[in-house]
């Protein structure tokens, strides 16, 4: 199988270029992208790339899989060469700064997803053993705790390249709608004036690419829908 | 949150919602105009100024370009915080979008008026 992939070393290069990799499958199964990429290391031992739980769990290794974002260890190179098993050209996930190969730079992602104060805030006096929800109240963040932060979404999002320091980007709304419709958060309220500005929720042109291309099928373009309505009966 | 001077209600919401009621008030003129043009074949000078210059369309054109105006700014504003990072360019730009509509409310007013 041909494996086109994204190289950059800034010490090194002064541009980005695809370097091509003639990998054997061994007895040509259907294996994940990630375990090419293993072979193409064993090939290239200056090659980096990011990897961790290799089962879709971590969201280390996000990445541009011919075209599409996705989590390479997840990915069987079948769906992602739409059965041909012919070619896989790897990037690194678009928009961010590029620290090696394929390996980005996601401060801009973890700043975005710091700013909407990802854990609970409860003001009211803590009780003896926990604060009780309902299994109602509980069934609202599914489809939302899931993130792993991945940030395939994010980047696969035009209004986060364009203003990644004032967009929060699909992955940071997931996770601000998540604590909004928490039952057991008091900060609702002040949560959503700082979502209320022109660029933080209102960037969202609806495009769908987040849904697209979550990887664990989640609805960004649906929780930032809710958020939407949220302000709008807050405000109006 | 985020802050800017220049987007039209200072607030996403207020934009949003602007965009959304102004894009309804044009869908309403622009279907009303077409009715009008297929439901009066053989229309002539008079009836078109006999149109306009009822005072109740008078109205309904202003709004439309209010609309319009307001329509555009918000999109064209929105154009220029994506795509031109250089803030003198970007500057220059907005000035030049709130130039152009600000003459065509006038003159669009100064028109319907005059029928």
């Amino acid at each position: 199988m041909l494996v086109s992939v994204y190289r950059y070393n800034p010490e090194k290069d002064s541009a980005p270029y695809m370097q091509d990799y003639n990998i054997d499958i061994p007895g040509g199964k259907d294996v994940m992208v990630l375990d090419v990429l293993a072979l193409v290391k064993e090939q290239d031992t200056g090659f980096a790339y990011r990897r961790s739980c290799r089962e879709g769990v971590c969201g280390s290794d996000g990445m541009n899989i011919n075209g599409k974002n996705g989590l390479a260890c997840i990915t069987p190179i079948s769906e992602a060469t739409k059965g041909k098993m012919d070619k896989l050209v790897l990037r690194p996930l678009p928009g961010m700064p590029v620290i090696r190969d394929l390996v980005i730079d996601m401060s801009m992602f973890y700043k975005q997803y710091e700013r909407i104060k990802p854990y609970l805030q409860n003001d009211t006096p803590a009780p003896a053993i926990e604060r009780l929800q309902s299994p109602e109240d509980r069934e609202k963040l599914d489809g939302l705790y899931e993130c792993i932060l991945c940030a395939c979404c994010s980047t696969a999002c035009p209004s986060f390249w364009w203003n990644p320091d004032k967009f929060v980007g699909p992955s940071g709304l997931l996770q601000a709608y998540r604590f909004l419709a928490d039952s057991r958060d008091t900060t609702t309220a002040e949560r959503l004036t700082d979502l209320s500005d022109p660029f933080s929720v209102f960037r969202c042109r609806g495009i769908m690419n987040c849904v697209n291309v979550c990887p664990k099928g989640l609805n960004p373009t649906r929780a930032i829908g809710h958020i939407r309505n949220m302000l709008l009966n807050q405000q109006i | 949150m985020v802050t800017s001077v220049t987007n039209l209600g200072r607030s996403g919401l207020y934009d949003w919602i602007v965009q959304r009621l102004t894009a309804v008030v044009l869908a309403l003129y622009t279907l009303f105009l077409v009715g009008f043009l297929v439901a009066t074949p053989d229309l002539t000078y008079g009836q078109w100024q006999g149109l306009f210059s009822q005072t109740w369309m008078k109205v309904f054109s202003l709004a439309a370009l209010i609309s319009i105006c307001a329509h555009a700014w918000v999109g064209m504003w929105t154009i220029s915080t994506d795509y031109l990072k250089n803030a003198g360019v970007r500057t220059v730009f907005q000035l030049v979008c709130a130039g152009f509509l600000f003459v065509y409310l006038v003159w669009g007013i100064d028109i319907l008026w005059s029928v």
